[in-house]
């Protein structure tokens, strides 16, 4: 089910100011984050977002076709490095 | 034999079931569509008139999305997850469950046929 729209998208407030910021300053410095479950909003296209990934900060570039989704869509928690193989036993 | 957008040609069957073999169009959309054009919904698909075919052909083409262009919107929708490398893509790219189903087990339809790994107890997780 998706979220109300009366409350609008989820947009960490934190990480929103600092976005703001940057803007207003013109600059593009990557933002360290945790906040995975942030909606990215079209202020953030162009902006890169180091999000967590549970173990390391990913680098994630935002275009504008990423708005809409959120920040920890683009920063995988699970490694699958494959199954078996001969090498390995 | 009435043909409705090219080659979509549904015989002998009600009008509201023969209009479900067209992509994009499921028995509530058949149904929209018979009201709509003022068929009867029951009446056989290769009893209609010319003019009646016209005018679901003339409804379908003003407000609905259907066949090729509807495929089209659908694999480029995709395409575009793919692209942005967003988990949901991820998952497409590897011909996995997109919505979080198990993969433990099942999620056949995603994975294909089983691919059987020796030295394996049962048929647990495969790939």
């Amino acid at each position: 089910m998706s979220r109300s729209l009366k409350k609008g998208p989820y947009v960490v407030p934190s990480v929103y100011r600092k976005v703001d910021a940057l803007n207003n300053r013109g600059s593009k410095e990557p933002i360290t984050t945790w906040a995975r479950a942030c909606t990215i909003v079209p202020e953030f296209v162009g902006h890169t977002f180091m999000v967590h990934n549970g173990k390391v900060h990913v680098k994630v570039f935002v275009t504008e076709d990423m708005v809409g989704h959120k920040l920890g869509e683009f920063s995988p928690t699970r490694t699958f490095r494959g199954h078996g193989g001969k090498s390995k036993k | 034999m009435p043909r409705l957008l090219g080659v979509d040609i549904p015989p002998d069957r009600q009008t509201v079931i023969s209009l479900t073999y067209l992509y994009g169009v499921g028995p509530q959309t058949a149904r929209e569509l018979c009201h709509k054009a003022g068929i009867d919904p029951t009446v056989r698909a290769r009893e209609l008139g010319e003019d009646e075919v016209a005018r679901l052909a003339a409804l379908l083409d003003k407000d609905y999305i259907v066949e090729g262009q509807l495929r089209r919107q659908v694999s480029q929708n995709i395409s575009r997850l793919r692209d942005i490398a967003c988990y949901r893509g991820i998952r497409h790219r590897r011909g996995l469950p997109v919505r979080g189903q198990r993969t433990r087990t099942n999620a056949r339809t995603r994975k294909g046929p089983k691919k059987t790994v020796a030295g394996k107890k049962g048929v647990k997780d495969l790939r």
